[in-house]
C-alpha cells in the first residue's frame, strides 16, 4: 500500500507506455497515431493541386496497369502506378481524398446541424412536436441505412453535392436521438428551471441554455459519425450511385480495380482500400477518445 | 483503556505524475478507548474519510501512508500482511458509510449480505448463518426479519436499508465501528430513530465506535470526544462537554458559534469569513490563519505545534502555547 | 401596500403516476395536498418537513414552474389565472428563487456577467454600460470582488455559487424569493455566511422569503412563521417563535425533538417515532400520520382533522378540538 514501485523498470515501462498511447489503444491517452494521419490526409486534401504529380482524370492508354514504382515494370513516373485507363494512382488517390472528405464532413455537418436541431426541439418542446419527430426517427432508424441511400441516390441521380444531401438525409436521426436524450436530462436542472423564473421565452432557453450544453456530445458525435459516413459514400460509388466518373473517389476507384484483382493489379484495390480503412479508424479512434473524454455517459451508444 | 490509538498518521494523495500532493491526512494523533464514541468533524475535504479508510488500510490506488502507526489491540495495523488485513476489516473493525444503496449489493438478498460476513469470517454454515441474519436483523429493529431476508435492497426504504448496512457491520462482533456520516441521506425522524439504534448496539455489545459527521449535534448528542479537523490536521480535540463549553481553538470556536440554534430565535449568526482552503496549496504556517479572527504574526509563517490545554484536550494553536 | 404579496389557497398538486405492467392503471402522487398560506412583505415563510413530503413542489407551483391542480395562488390580492400576459410578466419579476445546488443551478457555459444579468436583459432594455454598472453593484452587494464577472462558474467554490445564485435573483428587485435549501449543499463552515447575507439583504431591501430547509434550527433562525408539512399536507402552521417553542402537532414535536442539540448540555425529551413515512402514493386514511403517531385515537383512523386555532398558531389534530364529538 505505501510501497513505491521498482525505480529500475520504471524508465522502460515509461517507453512502452508512451508506445502503447501513440498506438492509442488506450482511451486515456491522445490518440496521437489517428489525429497525425487525420491531419496528414486533410492537408493533402487542401493542397491536392501541388502535390498530385498528374491530371487524375487523364490517362494515357499507352500506360495501362502499370504497377507501382518498386515493382518489375514500374516507372519513376507513376509512384504507385496507373489504372486501367492509364491514369496515375497516386494522383487519384489524392483526389480522391479531397473528394471524401469533403463529402463526408458536410455531411456529418448537414446532418450534425439538421438532428441537433430537431432532437433540441422534440426534447425541450415535447408533446405532439416530440411525438412527430421521434415516430419519423423510428421509421428512418428502422430502415437499412445503405439501402436507403442507394433508393435515395436512385432518385435524385449521382453527384457530389446530392451524395452530400443524401447522407445527411439518411444519418440525421442518429443525431437527434442522442441529443433528445441529452436534452431531456438538461432540462431538468436547475439552470433551465431559473431561467424560466427569470422569464426566459423558450427560443432563448434552447439557443442559451440548451445548445451549448449540447455541443460537445455533437461533436464527439460527428467525429464518431465520419467513418460511417465516409464508408456509406465509397459503397455508393462503389456501386455506381455515388460520384459520378470520371472523379476520383476512394469508392469508384475500387469499383474499377476490382475486375483487376485477378490479373495479378493489385494496387488498384488495395491501395484505396487502406486510405479508406486508415481514415475511417482514425475518425472512430478519435471519437473515441473524445466521447471518453467530454461524457462518459454517451459510451453505451 | 486504550482500544485504538493512531501515532503521528499522515496520508498523502500522489497525483499520476507525481505533480500534486494532497496532503489529505497529516501528523494527526488521536486514541479511543474500550466502549467509547469519538466524533470526527470538520468540512468537506478536510480528509475525514481519509482518515478513517487509513485505520481500514482500505485507500484508493493514489493514496499513501507516508508516516506514523496504527495500534489497534496492541498491534500495529501497518506492519500486518494484506492477508491478516483481511482479517481484521469487517471482523473486529467494521465499516457504515454514508450512502446505503451503494454499500449493498441488488443482486443479493438482504440475507445473503447479512450471512456473507459470518460464513467468511466464521466458516459458519449456511443455514446457521441465516438464522444468526434473523438475529442480526431483529437487533436492528427490522419488522418481520422472516420475510425480510429474502428481499432485495430496492425492496426497502433508505432508513431500513442503512440498517441492513448496520447489522452487515457488527454480524461479527467487531470491536471498533467506523461510521462515516451514517445518516446524512435520512430523514430527521428516521435519523433520530437510526442514532438510538446505534447507541443501544453500541451498549448492549460494549461497542467502540468513530463517528465521523459535519453536523455538531450529532456529535453533541453521540459521542464522549470530539476531533476537530480542517485542512488534514487535527486542529482539536477532547472531551465532547469541555470542547462544547470552552473550545481552545479559534476554528472550534467559530464554528460552535456559527451554527443556528433553535433557542437564539433570531438572533444574527457569526459567521466564519472566507473559503475553506485549497487542498493542494494550503496557506504556510496554520491552515486557518486566512480565516482566523485571531491570528498573530507567527501564524502566517509557522505550523502551530499540538499542545495540551487540560487533561485529554488537545489544540493546535499558538495562542494555547 | 399592506396585503400580503402572494397567498396561496388550497393549493393542491398530484402527479399522475404510471403502474402496473401495461401502464394502464394510474395512480396519482398527492404531492401537495390543500395547502394554504401567505407571505408578508419583508418576512419570512419557513416551510419544514421529512424528504418527499411536497416542499420542492410546493415551491415549484409558486414560481409557475408547475400548474396546480387544484386551487389558486394570488399575487398582490389579485388570482394569478386572472391575469394577463403583462401582469404574468410582472409576477415572473417579482417572484425569484434559489436552488439547493450551487453547481446545477448555474449554466456551465456562460460567465457570471451573463447569469447574473439575464433576468435584467430579458425583462429590461438597457444599454451593455448599464447592464455592467448593474451586475457590478450586484455583486458588491453579496460580497464577491468585480472581477468575478468574467469567470465561469466552475472556477468558483459551492458557496460563492450559492452567492452568485442569489445576486441573479436580486437582479429584478423581486418581492418574494423562493430560497429552496439554499444551505444545505453547503460546508458548515459556509453556510452562517449565506444564511447572515440573505438575512442582511431582507433588512437592507424588504423581501420576502419563502424558506424550505430540513435544518429546523436554521428554519427557526430565518423565519417568522412557520409551517410544517406531512405527506403533502400542513400540519401546523404559525409564528416561528412559538411553534419552535412549544410545538403542538403530534408530528412537529416529533421533529423538533429529533433536531439535534446544538449542545451536549442541551437535555431535551427525545419522542423516538415508529415506522417509516408512507408512500405519498397510498397515504393512510384519515389523519396520514396515524400509523406513527404516539397519540393516536381510534377517530384519526376515520376522520382527516383540519387546520384549526390552538394556542395562536393552527394545528391540524384532533388533540385540540376540544370535545371530541360521540361516535355516530
Ligand atoms: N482518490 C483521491 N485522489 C486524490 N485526492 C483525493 C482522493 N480522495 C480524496 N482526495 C482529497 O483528499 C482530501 C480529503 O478528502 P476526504 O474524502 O478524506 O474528505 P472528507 O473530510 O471525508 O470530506 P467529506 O466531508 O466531503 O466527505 C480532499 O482534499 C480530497 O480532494
Ligand atoms: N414530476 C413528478 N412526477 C411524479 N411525482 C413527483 C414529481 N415531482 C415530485 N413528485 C413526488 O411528489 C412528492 C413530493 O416531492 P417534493 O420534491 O416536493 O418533496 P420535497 O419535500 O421537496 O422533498 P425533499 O426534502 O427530498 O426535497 C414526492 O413523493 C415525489 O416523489
Ligand atoms: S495558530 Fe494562529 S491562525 Fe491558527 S488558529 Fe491559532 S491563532 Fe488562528
Ligand atoms: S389527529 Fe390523531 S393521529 Fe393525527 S396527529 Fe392528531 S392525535 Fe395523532
Ligand atoms: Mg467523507
Ligand atoms: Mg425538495
Amino acid at each position: 500500500m505505501n510501497g513505491s514501485g521498482p525505480a529500475a523498470g520504471s524508465s522502460r515501462a515509461a517507453a512502452l507506455t508512451l508506445a502503447w498511447r501513440f498506438a492509442s489503444f488506450r482511451s486515456e491517452g491522445f490518440p496521437v497515431l489517428p489525429v497525425l494521419i487525420l491531419s496528414v490526409l486533410v492537408l493533402v486534401a487542401v493542397f491536392a493541386n501541388v502535390l498530385a504529380p498528374h491530371d487524375p482524370e487523364v490517362g494515357a492508354l499507352g500506360d495501362r496497369f502499370r504497377p507501382p514504382a518498386w515493382q518489375e515494370g514500374g516507372t519513376r513516373d507513376h509512384l504507385l502506378g496507373t489504372d486501367h485507363l492509364g491514369r496515375d494512382v497516386l494522383s487519384r488517390l489524392v483526389f480522391g481524398a479531397r473528394v471524401s472528405l469533403v463529402v463526408g464532413f458536410m455531411a456529418v455537418i448537414f446532418a450534425g446541424i439538421l438532428g441537433t436541431a430537431l432532437g433540441i426541439l422534440s426534447g425541450y418542446l415535447g408533446g405532439w412536436v416530440d411525438q412527430v419527430i421521434m415516430r419519423v426517427t423510428d421509421a428512418w432508424l428502422a430502415l437499412p441505412a445503405l439501402t436507403f441511400a442507394i433508393f435515395l441516390a436512385a432518385i435524385v441521380g449521382p453527384s457530389a453535392m446530392n451524395i452530400v444531401i443524401i447522407l445527411a438525409a439518411v444519418y440525421w436521426t442518429r443525431y437527434a436521438r442522442v441529443i433528445r436524450g441529452e436534452v431531456l436530462s438538461l432540462k431538468e436542472r436547475d439552470f433551465v428551471r431559473l431561467a424560466i423564473v427569470a422569464g426566459c421565452s423558450k427560443r432563448t432557453i434552447m439557443r442559451r441554455h440548451i445548445l451549448p450544453n449540447v455541443v460537445n456530445s455533437g461533436i464527439v458525435l460527428a467525429t464518431l459519425m465520419l467513418g460511417v459516413v465516409i464508408v456509406t459514400e465509397a459503397s455508393l460509388s462503389f456501386l455506381g450511385v455515388g460520384v459520378p466518373p470520371p472523379k476520383p473517389a476512394w469508392g469508384l476507384m475500387l469499383a474499377d480495380g476490382k475486375k483487376g484483382l485477378m490479373a495479378g493489379y493489385w494496387w488498384l484495390t488495395v491501395l484505396p482500400g487502406t486510405c479508406i480503412m486508415l481514415l475511417v479508424l482514425s475518425a472512430n479512434l478519435l471519437g473515441d477518445w473524445l466521447r471518453v473524454k467530454f461524457d462518459p455517459q454517451l459510451r453505451q451508444l | 483503556m486504550k482500544l485504538l490509538e493512531l501515532r503521528h498518521l499522515s496520508t498523502h494523495y500522489v497525483s499520476a505524475r507525481g505533480a500534486r500532493v494532497t496532503r489529505a491526512v497529516d501528523d494527526v494523533s488521536l486514541t479511543v478507548g474500550e466502549g467509547e464514541t469519538l466524533g470526527i468533524v470538520g468540512e468537506s475535504g478536510s480528509g475525514k474519510t481519509t482518515l478513517a479508510l487509513s485505520l481500514l488500510r482500505l485507500l484508493p490506488p493514489a493514496a499513501r501512508i507516508v508516516s506514523g502507526e496504527i495500534w489497534f489491540e496492541g498491534e500495529d495495523l501497518l506492519t500486518k500482511s494484506h492477508r491478516e488485513m483481511r482479517r481484521v476489516r469487517g471482523k473486529r473493525i467494521a465499516m457504515i458509510l454514508q450512502d446505503p444503496l451503494a454499500s449493498l449489493n441488488p443482486l443479493f438478498t438482504v440475507g445473503d449480505q447479512v450471512a456473507e460476513p459470518l460464513r467468511v469470517h466464521e466458516g459458519a454454515s449456511r443455514g446457521s448463518a441465516w438464522a444468526r441474519a434473523r438475529e442480526l436483523l431483529r437487533a436492528v429493529r427490522i419488522a418481520a426479519p422472516e420475510t425480510r431476508v429474502r428481499e432485495y435492497p430496492h425492496q426497502l426504504s433508505g432508513g431500513m436499508r442503512q440498517r441492513i448496512v448496520g447489522a452487515i457491520a457488527i454480524s461479527c462482533g467487531p470491536r471498533l465501528l467506523i461510521a462515516d456520516e451514517p445518516t446524512t441521506s435520512l430523514d430527521l425522524t428516521i435519523q433520530a430513530q437510526y442514532l438510538q439504534l446505534l447507541r443501544d448496539l453500541q451498549r448492549d455489545r460494549g461497542l467502540s465506535m468513530i463517528f465521523i459527521t459535519h453536523n455538531l449535534g450529532i456529535v453533541a448528542r453521540m459521542c464522549d470526544h470530539v476531533a476537530v479537523m480542517y485542512a488534514g490536521r487535527l486542529v482539536e480535540a477532547g472531551p465532547v462537554a469541555r470542547i462544547f463549553s470552552s473550545a481552545a481553538h479559534p476554528y472550534t470556536q467559530a464554528l460552535l458559534e456559527s451554527i443556528p440554534r433553535m433557542a437564539d430565535g433570531r438572533k444574527r449568526l457569526t459567521a466564519i469569513d472566507g473559503q475553506p482552503p485549497d487542498p493542494v496549496a494550503l496557506p504556510p504556517g496554520c491552515a486557518f490563519h486566512p480565516r482566523c479572527p485571531k491570528v498573530l504574526d507567527r501564524c502566517r509563517k509557522e505550523a502551530p505545534p499540538e499542545v495540551r490545554v487540560a487533561a485529554s484536550h488537545t489544540s493546535r494553536c499558538w495562542l494555547a502555547s | 401596500m399592506a396585503g400580503p404579496v402572494v397567498e396561496a389557497l388550497h393549493l393542491t398538486k398530484h402527479f399522475p403516476v404510471r403502474g402496473g405492467f401495461l401502464a394502464r392503471e394510474t395512480a396519482v402522487v398527492r404531492a401537495v395536498d390543500e395547502v394554504s398560506f401567505s407571505i408578508e412583505p419583508g418576512r419570512t415563510l419557513g416551510l419544514v418537513g421529512e424528504s418527499g413530503c411536497g416542499k420542492t413542489t410546493t415551491a415549484k407551483l409558486v414560481l409557475l414552474l408547475e400548474q396546480p391542480t387544484a386551487g389558486m395562488i394570488r399575487f398582490e390580492g389579485r388570482d394569478l389565472q386572472t391575469l394577463d400576459r403583462t401582469m404574468l410578466h410582472g409576477y415572473r419579476r417579482s417572484v425569484q428563487a434559489v436552488f439547493q445546488d450551487p453547481f446545477a443551478s448555474l449554466n456551465p457555459r456562460m460567465r457570471v456577467d451573463q447569469i447574473i444579468a439575464e433576468p435584467l436583459v430579458t425583462h429590461e432594455r438597457l444599454g451593455s454600460g448599464e447592464v455592467a454598472k448593474r451586475v457590478a453593484r450586484l455583486l458588491e452587494l453579496v460580497g464577491l470582488p468585480d472581477r468575478s464577472a468574467d469567470l465561469f462558474p466552475h472556477e468558483f467554490s459551492g458557496g460563492q455559487r450559492q452567492r452568485i445564485a442569489i445576486a441573479r435573483s436580486l437582479a429584478l428587485s423581486p418581492k418574494l424569493v423562493v430560497l429552496d435549501e439554499p444551505v444545505s449543499a453547503l460546508d458548515v463552515s459556509i453556510r452562517a455566511q449565506i444564511l447572515n447575507l440573505l438575512r442582511d439583504l431582507q433588512a437592507q431591501l424588504g423581501l420576502s422569503y419563502l424558506f424550505i430547509a430540513h435544518d429546523l434550527a436554521a428554519v427557526a433562525h430565518m423565519s417568522h412563521t412557520i409551517a410544517v408539512m406531512y405527506l403533502g399536507r400542513i400540519v401546523e402552521i404559525g409564528d416561528a417563535a412559538t411553534v419552535a417553542a412549544t410545538p403542538k402537532h403530534p408530528y412537529t414535536q416529533a421533529l423538533f425533538s429529533a433536531a439535534l442539540p446544538s449542545h451536549p448540555g442541551e437535555k431535551r425529551e427525545e419522542i423516538i417515532l415508529a415506522g417509516e413515512v408512507p408512500s405519498p402514493l397510498a397515504p393512510p386514511a384519515g389523519c396520514r400520520f396515524h400509523p406513527r403517531c404516539p397519540h393516536a385515537m381510534e377517530r384519526c383512523g376515520r376522520e382527516e382533522p383540519t387546520l384549526l386555532r390552538e394556542a395562536g398558531r393552527l394545528v391540524a389534530c384532533h388533540l385540540y378540538e376540544g370535545v371530541i364529538p360521540a361516535r355516530s
